[in-house]
């Protein structure tokens, strides 16, 4: 399973690629081969929402189960992945990559301390898996 | 498979029956209701009984085979249901008829009420809610009222376990509540000290399903709702799993204030595509007043010599009907004929049989499966479809090659908690032989999975089609049938 060496990542596997201050989240290899063929995604918020760590943001559903994305961390909605809702397959095909969901503009960077690093979700992940 | 629809069949002047010359004089349909473009296929009777008897053969159901399908409770629906639902004293009258010219049927309804409060501990019952979710929807608006009726308006929250069925977030959410979960134990109870957490003045209720969908009994379910109800908050009991207890355990005597039945389930009644659900909802005492009306009541003179006589009425704080007419009134005279059939003793042999059934099996596949929750279990079980040293083997690959063997498949996915879930429930109906084999193929296929796994991978293989597009299926819905010339390929 892919882990970007750069990224943060949730407990509930949602991602954090951070460009200066704006957080790009979405979720991760693991979570879409958990879900498997992904079908429908929805987002929960609009651009210039203010969004707190650990609200809902989406639900995306595979032909197995539905789940709730969550905020890995607080500010604002600056953009949203638009083209994704047509073409939501492309979260299994590029999770880390096209599959982008959100960008959020940080009101608390310290907020990102709280994020596994790519090696402590490693180890989580493998945990999972034995 | 045949792909012929009967409208493919359809030549146009072949008939099925002739009607009969009317016995009345012949009277012409007024030219505004005749339409020359009523496109009904024509075809023979011997055709139509062909057409459906085969695509009733394509079909797998309880009465062709084993149905271990996880927190459905798939029994055998016994035939004699269906005889004392066709009696024409039930089948032949009309809601609006008036009550004393129906006296029979309110006195089914009366009966089957007490029987339902006496079964799972409660002092009333309604027979209206349609569904098991819908019997929830009833039980949670109850709640809702019950707080607003005792001034405490701001208790907003209800708690689920993270082993629920999705249902019960569902209606606390579509009832107004704010819902949060509350995780498992390593053991597979309710965490206690995250509930705790979550006991404060907002509290409305905890939603708990006992056994939960893992089929164990919370081994604290008291304890639960001795901390719901000092927060001031009502324990609801969802009952699909009531089979369980059937004639051992009374939800309403370990703290469940208000739980719904399925009819469909733990009494036998039709279920699936077969029939429409049931879901009764009990209640403790103090939540009688808030039952939705009209619920039957029985009146009778203290002389003995008179019938009683039952009469619609409607409680004191009621939320209201849930449900045109009465309710599903066919199902109800079904699961009172299984009642009675069964009795006290049999019910209670119903809960035994199909907590060993459960464990039998449970313990013929583990150790081959793994069984993230060892425990003694009840009337299900769930495993994991998966082994860490086989890649890319699924909890579906298994269902599918399942189906290679005749049996529907288990529930797959389901409980969240479990990976690869494959949750298991044989039911009290299913002998040791049919156990038997069902464990057979399943070991069969854990063989499979390692030595052969294209064989579950491109499964079913014996079925009338193969492996299905779900991607497709769940992203290219036709939700509406159109005239048979706008099909295409």
């Amino acid at each position: 399973m892919k882990v970007e060496a750069e990224y943060k990542y949730t407990q509930n596997d949602e991602w954090v690629r951070v460009e200066g201050n704006l957080a790009v989240i979405g979720i991760s290899d693991f979570a879409q081969d958990q879900l498997s063929d992904i079908v429908f995604l929805e987002y929960l918020v609009s651009k210039d929402d203010e969004v707190a760590k650990g609200d809902e943001f989406g639900t995306i559903e595979s032909v197995k189960a539905a789940s709730d994305i969550y905020c890995p961390v607080s500010g604002v909605v600056v953009e949203l992945n638009e083209e994704l809702l047509d073409a939501p397959e492309t979260v299994n095909s590029d999770p880390y990559g096209e599959a982008w969901m959100i960008k959020v503009e940080m009101s608390d960077p310290d907020e990102l301390d709280d994020l596994l690093d790519a090696a402590a979700y490693s180890k989580k992940i493998e945990e999972s898996e034995s | 498979m045949g792909k012929k629809t009967i409208y493919d069949k359809s030549v146009p002047g072949r008939r099925g029956i002739r009607f009969p010359k009317p016995e009345v004089p012949e009277t012409p349909l007024p030219d505004a209701l005749l339409r020359a473009d009523l496109p009904l296929p024509e075809v023979s009777e011997n055709e139509v009984i062909r057409h459906f008897t085969k695509l009733s053969q394509l079909n797998h159901g309880v009465d062709i085979g084993f149905y271990p399908l996880g927190s459905c409770t798939m029994k055998y629906n016994p035939k004699v249901n269906e005889a004392a639902a066709r009696l024409h004293g039930f089948s032949q009258i009309h809601p609006l008829q008036p009550e004393e010219t129906v006296q029979g049927a309110l006195h089914l309804m009366y009966q089957l009420q007490e029987h339902l409060a006496e079964i799972g501990g409660f002092a009333g019952v309604t027979l209206q809610p349609a569904a098991g979710a819908h019997g929830e929807l009833t039980g949670i608006l109850m709640v809702k009222k019950y707080h607003e009726v005792n001034g405490e308006p701001h208790r907003n929250k209800i708690l689920v376990p993270d082993s629920a069925h999705g249902t019960n977030p569902a209606t606390s959410a579509m009832s107004g509540f704010i819902v949060k979960e509350i995780p498992s134990d390593e053991r597979g109870n309710v965490d206690l000290e995250a509930l705790k957490a979550e006991c404060d003045e907002t509290l409305a209720g905890f939603m708990l399903t006992n056994p939960n969908t893992l089929g164990l009994f919370d081994e604290n379910v008291c304890d639960i709702a001795a901390i719901v109800h000092q927060a001031g908050g009502l324990m609801y009991g969802d009952g699909a799993n009531m089979n369980a207890l059937l004639g051992i355990a009374k939800p309403g005597e370990f703290g469940v204030d208000i739980m719904h039945y399925n009819l469909h389930k733990t009494f036998s009644t039709p279920h699936g595509g077969g029939g429409p659900g049931s879901g009764p909802v009990g209640v403790v005492e103090k939540l009688v007043d808030f039952l939705p009306g009209p619920v039957v009541v029985m009146e009778q003179d203290d002389s003995g010599f008179d019938f009683p006589y039952y009469y619609f009425a409607t409680p004191k704080h009621s939320i209201g009907r849930m449900k045109s007419f009465h309710g599903q009134f066919g199902v109800m005279v079904r699961a009172y004929t299984y009642i009675l059939m069964h009795g006290p003793d049999g019910l209670r042999e119903v809960g035994e049989l199909a907590v060993l059934n459960a464990n039998y099996l449970m313990h013929k596949l583990k150790g081959v499966y793994r069984l993230p929750y060892d425990r003694v279990c009840m009337h299900e079980f769930v495993l994991e479809g998966r082994w860490p040293e086989v890649e890319d083997i699924h909890a579906l690959d298994i269902s599918k090659r399942l189906m290679d063997f005749g049996f529907h498949p288990p529930t797959n996915y389901f409980p969240l908690i479990v990976r690869e879930a494959l949750m298991i429930e044989p039911t009290e109906t299913e002998t040791k032989e049919t156990l038997d084999a069902f464990a057979d193929a399943m070991l069969q296929i854990a063989e499979e999975a390692k030595t052969n796994p294209d064989l579950l991978h491109s499964a079913p293989h014996n079925t009338p089609i193969g492996r299905l597009d779900e991607v497709h299926a769940a992203k290219n819905l036709i939700l509406c049938c159109g005239l048979p010339d706008s099909y295409s390929d």
